[in-house]
């Protein structure tokens, strides 16, 4: 969903553009807390495998394709304010180095398919992590749950961001229709993309998996309550 | 960093195995890649607003388009493109990361010097 020069106007270029900046700058002192000098080889590696995976275009219905977006593995794997950073090298990369997404874009880019889908598809994983057991088998359906329901939350930005700021009018529902439409394909793609990396690497190092910890740990105080009885 | 956990599978395992999947990835499985307009592609076409898209400013560059374009042969420019993105994407945000991590134990006993605020807590 790179979007390129000239889809949107100056306003919009330049606002997006102060959100992403905003946004950025944020998540560098978030993601402090979730670095150390164990997990941040992590972010590194992470941001590789997003953009190696946004190199996967995968086909999503006749003559239309879509990839990775990637804010919601990045965000189970090492934190949402790490995942910020981590898809924002990937689009600023993929901009200067690859012309894909505008230069003047890139506040978009960054905006719509890093820090949203960082924070719809967090966000939704969380939340389910509260409702249901806390079992670490559960860590990657529920990854992938966050990031299905994160592109089509992402391609909804888009479609407002147009109705602000789209250099050419386009009627708004046939818009929403269409953009909603093709990224709910697109988010099984994701979602099934997420639940493998996530799975993976749980299998092998649980504890490595930053969205793993609050299930790791009850599991922790699960074993010491049957040992040393209740407590407070 | 090398310290083996009770699963057995060290840090640097999991990031060396992380890393050659990912240039696998970039470097030949995207050969494969479907290369059909994506989805704000293809919506832009249908709803008539694709045209408006101007020349891109770094479309002269070495690897625009995932492509080496001074290499022979659409697997070779393409696979190349793909592994020097991984790399420097790897190098960036590992850079990225080193930077804003906060230093375990050894900080302590070697003073701030990088300038880590210090929590208000040492009573």
């Amino acid at each position: 969903m790179h979007v390129p020069d000239g889809f949107f106007d100056a306003p919009t270029s330049i606002a997006t553009g102060v959100v992403a900046v905003a946004a950025i700058g944020v998540s560098l002192r978030g993601a402090r807390r979730e670095l150390d000098d164990r997990t941040a080889p992590m972010a590194g590696l992470v941001a590789a495998f997003v953009f190696a995976a946004q190199m996967l275009n995968f086909p999503v219905g006749a003559g239309t394709s879509g990839h990775l977006m990637g804010g919601a593995v990045a965000a189970v794997l090492v934190g949402p304010w790490t995942a910020v950073l981590a898809t924002s090298v990937v689009f600023v990369v993929q901009t200067l180095m690859f012309a894909d997404g505008g230069i003047t874009a890139m506040g978009t880019n960054i905006t719509v398919m890093g820090v949203t889908t960082v924070a719809v598809g967090y966000g939704v994983f969380r939340l389910l992590q509260a409702l249901l057991p806390k079992r670490v088998a559960l860590v990657p359906v529920l990854a992938g749950i966050g990031a299905f329901v994160s592109v089509p939350v992402a391609s909804l930005l888009f479609v407002a961001l147009y109705a602000v700021g789209g250099a050419a009018p386009v009627p708004l529902d046939t818009l929403t229709t269409a953009m909603v439409g093709v990224h709910s394909l697109i988010g099984v793609g994701e979602g099934l993309i997420t639940f493998l990396a996530v799975a993976g690497i749980i299998a092998v190092r649980p504890d490595l998996v930053r969205g793993a910890r609050p299930v790791l740990v009850a599991r922790t105080l699960e074993i010491r309550t049957e040992t040393a009885g209740a407590s407070a | 960093m090398s310290a083996r956990t009770a699963q057995g599978v060290s840090t640097r395992a999991v990031v060396v195995g992380a890393l050659l999947v990912s240039l696998l990835l970039a470097g030949v499985v995207s050969f494969y890649a479907a290369s059909t307009p994506d989805g704000l592609t293809k919506v832009s076409q249908e709803q008539g607003f694709a045209e408006t898209e101007t020349e891109h400013g770094a479309a002269e560059g070495p690897f625009a388009g995932y492509d080496a374009g001074f290499l022979d042969g659409d697997r070779l420019s393409g696979g190349v493109a793909g592994i020097a993105g991984v790399l420097v994407v790897l190098v960036l945000g590992t850079a990225l990361a080193y930077g804003v991590r906060r230093h375990s134990d050894a900080s302590n006993d070697a003073g701030t010097d990088a300038g880590a605020p210090r929590d208000q807590t040492q009573v």
